[in-house]
C-alpha cells in the first residue's frame, strides 16, 4: 500500500535516513535544518534498526565523526546550514582524500557569515567547487521538493559509495521547512557486518588474518606518488560526469528561452514559466538535479536552438558562471536572483526575463 | 482548482497548525499540497505567516507574492498582506485588534469575530479553528469529512479527545463569518 | 676461541624480541624520541590481549601522523585534533571493537581542545593516549599548549611569556575532572621502570575499555630531544628537573 505523508522537508531527510538503512546520524543543531536531528531523536532508531544517533559538540565533530563511522563501511551522514557546512569544509577534504562515502545535508541559508536564517543558495560554489583545500569533488544533488528530499538520501548514499565520495544533499531553508506530500519508500536493512566486509573491502572493521591492515588516511609524503593518486580521483569525477549526471526538462521542447535554476529556484521558475505561456512566450525551465556533475552538455545542446538563458538562483550568481562556460557564448547568459535570504517572486523571474533577456 | 492562501498572525494564534490541518485536509482529498512557514525568531513572540496551496495538480512555486485567499489575524499582517490578494480574491480577518480596516474594493472582504467568539465559548485555543471554519464557509475547497480527516491526522493522538471541541469551533465559525460590504 | 654469532641466535638465549604486532618498516622518530617506546608499547599490550583483530587505531596529525605504518592493525589517520571525534564515530559505530587514539600536545590540547574534553565528558568508551612533549615537533619546534613558562621554542624564541601565550595546558587534570572519564593517569617512559608503569596504565586502558568503564586517559610525558635541542640523555635529564614538578606523574583517577 502506498504511503503518503505530509511532512516538513528536513522531518523526510531523517525518516528517509532511517529507512534506506542508514547507521549512523552526527550532527549539531543550527536553524533552519534542526528538525532532522530532532526527527531522529524522536523517532529512536536505535531500538528499530540500530541507527546510531548522536549529538555532537560542533559541526567540527559531526563531520570527523563521520570520517570513523565511514572508514569503518558504515552508512553514515549528517546535516547542517551554511555557517556548519562552512566548519565542515576541513573534514569534507579529508573525507574526499581518504575517499569515504558518506551524506551531508546542507539546507543552506543567507550568508555570508552568521547572516540570516531564511533560504538562499549561496553555497554553490563551496558545494560544487570543492570547499576545501585540494582537488576533489563532492557528489551534489539539488532536490526541489520534499519528496526528493526523502528520495535523494538514498540516491546520495548509493553514489557516495559507488565513487567512494562524500555526496552533498544541497537544499535550502525552504525546501527543508516546507511540507508537502511524500510517498516513503520501503525499509531497506541496514548492512551485515559480513556483508560491509564483502561490499568494501577497504574498510577498517579489526584486521582479520585473512586479509592485509585497512588504513584509513590521505596523507602521502612523496609528491610524485600523490600525484598519482590525485590523477585518480580525477578519473573518478571524469566517471561522474559521464554516467550521474541528472536534470529535469520542464517545456523545453519548443523553447525560445529558457530558465535554467535548480532547487527551490527550479520550483518559482516553473510558475513563471506558466505567467510566460499564458503570455505566448516560449520558454522552458531546465533544472540541473546534479550541481555536479554538472548537465553542461545538455544546456550546451539546448542553447543551439535557444535566443537567450536566464540563470535564476537566489546568490549573487554562481551557478550563471557554469551555464555560461557549457553554453560558451553561443547565446546570451544572465543572471537574475534575490539574495541575502530573500526569496524571488515568479513575477519577478518573469520581469527578469523580460528585460534581461527578451528585451536586452 | 488551485487555491494559494497566505495565513498570517501573531506567533501563539495557530496560524502555522491552522494551514497545517488546512493542508491536511487537502491531502485527505487527494489533491496536492504545499505547506511553507515563515520561521525563525520572527515566530516567537511576533508575527507568523504561512503559505498553503491545494491544488488538484502539480504545485510549482511554493512561495507567492500574491493569493486567491489571504486570512489575516492582526494589524502588522493587515499592513502587509492586504495589497498582496489577487483582484477578484478573498480577504477574511478577525476584527479584533484591527484599528484600520481593509480598503480594498477590488476582493472580497470577510469578517470573523473568533476571537470574541472563542472567549465567549471559553475556549481560546479554538481560536484559529473558529477562523479555518469561517474560511470553509467562504471557500468550501475541502470536505467537512476530510478536514476532520485531516485534523485528526495532524493532531498527536494524545490529543485526539479535543476532536469535537475543535469540530464544534470549526461549525461556530461557519455561522459567525459575514461577508463585510464596503 | 672465536665466537660464531650463530650460536648464539637460539630460541634458549633470547631475552627480547620485538611484538610481532610491530611491522618491519624503521620508524621515523628521531633518535631518542619517546614516540618509538610508546609506540612499540602499544604494540605489545595488543599483542599481550590477544586483541589485534578487533582494534582498531587513530592516528594524529603530528610527528606520529605515520604510526599506522608501525603497527598491524586497522588504523584511521584523522584530520589534526580530530581523533576523539574520528574515534567516537569508530566506537558507536562498532562497539564490540577496541579503538585506541594517539595525540601529541598541539593535537589533543590546543587544535583538538574540543573534541578531547567532549569525548572524555560523554565518556566515549576509547582508550586515549596523550604524548605530552611540550613542543611542536614536527613542524620545527614551535610552542605547544604545553611548553613551559620560561621555555623556548621557536615561536617563543625567548622563552613562553605567560603575559603573552598564556599558561601551560594542563589537559590531564582538565578531563580528570569530568564524570566520562574512568582513568585518568600521567606516566613517562624515560626509564626501565617508567616503560614498565607506562606500560601497565596502557593495559589498564585497554581492560577499562572492555568492561565499557568510560573514558581512559593515559598522558605520557615525552621528550623532544630535536626540538628542545639536547641529546636524548640530557632531554630524559631536563624533563626529570623541569617537566615533572609541572606535570608529575601517577593516577589522577581511577575507578
Amino acid at each position: 500500500m502506498r504511503e503518503i505523508r505530509l511532512m516538513k522537508g528536513n522531518e523526510a531527510i531523517a525518516e528517509a535516513a532511517i529507512r534506506c538503512g542508514a547507521d549512523g546520524y552526527f550532527g549539531y543543531p543550527i536553524t533552519p535544518q534542526s528538525e532532522v536531528m530532532e526527527t531522529l531523536m524522536a523517532l529512536k532508531p536505535w531500538e528499530t534498526t540500530g541507527m546510531v544517533v548522536l549529538q555532537a559538540e560542533s559541526e567540527i565533530a559531526s563531520i570527523n565523526m563521520l570520517y570513523g563511522g565511514a572508514g569503518c563501511g558504515k552508512k553514515v551522514m549528517t546535516s547542517s546550514s551554511s555557517p556548519g557546512i562552512s566548519l565542515m569544509q576541513e573534514g569534507l577534504t579529508y573525507l574526499a582524500g581518504a575517499e569515504l562515502p558518506c551524506v551531508v545535508v546542507n539546507v543552506v541559508r543567507g550568508g555570508p557569515g552568521l547572516g540570516t536564517i531564511q533560504p538562499a543558495q549561496s553555497d554553490y560554489f563551496q558545494a560544487v567547487k570543492g570547499g576545501g583545500h585540494g582537488d576533489y569533488k563532492l557528489i551534489v544533488l539539488a532536490p526541489s521538493s520534499v519528496q526528493e528530499m526523502a528520495d535523494f538520501v538514498e540516491l546520495a548514499f548509493d553514489l557516495a559509495f559507488k565513487y567512494r565520495n562524500p555526496a552533498m544533499i544541497l537544499s535550502d531553508g525552504m525546501i527543508g521547512q516546507m511540507m508537502e506530500k511524500v510517498e516513503m519508500k520501503p525499509y531497506r536493512p541496514r548492512w551485515t557486518s559480513e556483508e560491509i566486509a564483502n561490499l568494501h573491502p577497504w574498510a577498517t572493521t579489526g584486521k582479520p588474518k585473512s586479509r592485509e591492515r585497512n588504513i584509513i588516511t590521505s596523507v602521502e609524503l612523496d609528491a610524485n606518488a600523490f600525484e598519482v593518486f590525485n590523477h585518480k580521483l580525477q578519473k573518478k569525477y571524469q566517471q561522474m560526469e559521464e554516467e550521474e549526471v541528472r536534470f529535469e526538462e520542464f517545456q523545453c521542447d519548443d523553447a525560445d528561452y529558457l530558465f535554467v535554476a535548480y532547487g527551490s529556484s527550479a520550483r518559482i521558475c516553473q510558475k513563471s514559466v506558466q505567467i510566460l505561456r499564458g503570455k505566448g512566450v516560449k520558454v522552458g525551465l531546465l533544472r540541473p538535479i546534479t550541481l555536479f556533475p554538472f548537465p553542461s552538455k545538455k544546456i550546451a545542446e539546448l542553447s543551439n536552438r535557444l535566443k537567450g538563458i536566464l540563470s535564476v538562483e537566489m546568490s549573487a550568481g554562481q551557478m550563471v558562471e557554469d551555464v555560461k562556460l557549457a553554453v560558451g557564448c553561443k547565446v546570451k547568459v544572465e543572471h537574475f536572483g534575490r539574495y541575502g535570504g530573500v526569496i524571488h517572486s515568479p513575477e519577478e523571474v518573469v520581469d527578469a526575463l523580460e528585460k534581461k533577456i527578451i528585451g536586452g | 482548482m488551485n487555491e494559494e492562501i497566505i495565513i498570517a498572525g501573531f506567533g501563539g494564534q495557530g496560524v502555522l497548525s491552522m494551514g497545517k490541518i488546512l493542508a491536511y485536509s487537502g491531502v485527505m482529498q487527494d489533491m496536492e499540497v504545499s505547506w511553507m512557514p515563515s520561521y525563525g525568531p520572527e515566530m516567537r513572540g511576533g508575527t507568523a505567516n504561512v503559505t498553503v496551496i491545494i491544488s488538484d495538480s502539480r504545485i510549482s512555486s511554493p512561495s507567492l507574492k500574491m493569493y486567491d485567499t489571504a486570512i489575516i489575524l492582526n494589524q502588522q499582517s493587515m499592513d502587509k498582506f492586504e495589497k498582496s490578494v489577487k483582484p477578484g480574491g478573498v480577504l477574511l480577518y478577525d476584527g479584533n485588534g484591527i484599528t484600520r480596516h481593509p480598503q480594498r474594493k477590488d476582493i472580497k472582504v470577510y469578517r470573523v469575530d473568533a476571537a470574541e467568539e472563542a472567549a465567549r465559548m471559553q475556549s481560546l485555543k479554538t481560536f484559529n479553528m473558529i477562523v479555518l471554519g469561517a474560511y470553509l464557509k467562504v471557500k468550501p475547497i475541502v470536505t467537512m469529512e476530510n478536514v476532520m480527516n485531516g485534523l485528526k491526522k495532524s493532531l498527536p493522538e494524545r490529543h485526539h479527545h479535543m476532536l469535537p471541541v475543535n469540530q464544534n469551533a470549526i461549525i461556530r465559525g461557519t455561522e459567525i463569518v459575514n461577508e463585510v460590504t464596503g | 676461541m672465536a665466537i660464531d654469532i650463530k650460536d648464539i641466535i637460539k630460541p634458549e638465549n633470547l631475552v627480547y624480541s620485538k611484538s610481532s604486532l610491530l611491522t618491519n618498516r624503521p620508524m621515523h622518530y628521531c633518535p631518542g624520541c619517546s614516540h618509538g617506546v610508546v609506540n612499540k608499547i602499544i604494540a605489545e599490550v595488543i599483542e599481550e590481549l590477544g586483541i589485534q583483530e578487533d582494534v582498531i587505531g587513530v592516528a594524529p596529525v603530528g610527528c606520529s601522523v605515520l604510526m599506522y605504518n608501525y603497527i598491524e592493525v586497522d588504523w584511521h589517520e584523522a584530520a589534526h585534533g580530530r581523533a576523539p571525534a574520528v574515534g567516537t564515530g569508530i566506537k558507536r559505530l562498532l562497539p564490540e571493537k577496541y579503538v585506541f587514539t594517539y595525540q601529541g600536545d598541539g593535537d589533543c590540547a590546543a587544535i583538538g581542545t574540543a573534541e578531547t574534553i567532549h569525548a572524555c565528558n560523554r565518556g566515549e568508551n576509547i582508550v586515549m593516549v596523550f604524548i605530552n612533549n611540550g613542543i611542536y615537533g614536527m613542524t620545527g619546534g614551535q610552542m605547544a599548549p604545553t611548553t613551559l613558562q620560561g621555555m623556548k621554542a621557536s615561536t617563543c624564541p625567548f622563552g613562553r611569556d605567560v603575559q603573552r601565550d598564556g599558561n601551560p595546558l594542563k589537559m590531564t587534570d582538565i578531563v580528570a575532572t569530568l564524570p566520562g572519564t574512568c582513568y585518568v593517569t600521567r606516566q613517562a617512559v624515560h626509564t626501565a621502570a617508567a616503560v614498565r608503569k607506562t606500560k601497565k596504565a596502557i593495559i589498564k586502558a585497554f581492560e577499562n575499555q572492555k568492561n565499557k568503564k568510560g573514558t581512559s586517559f593515559v598522558e605520557v610525558v615525552s621528550t623532544c630531544n630535536s626540538g628542545w635541542k639536547m641529546t636524548p640523555m640530557e632531554s630524559n635529564k631536563w624533563m626529570e628537573a623541569n617537566m615533572f614538578p609541572f606535570y608529575p606523574l601517577g593516577d589522577l583517577k581511577n575507578e
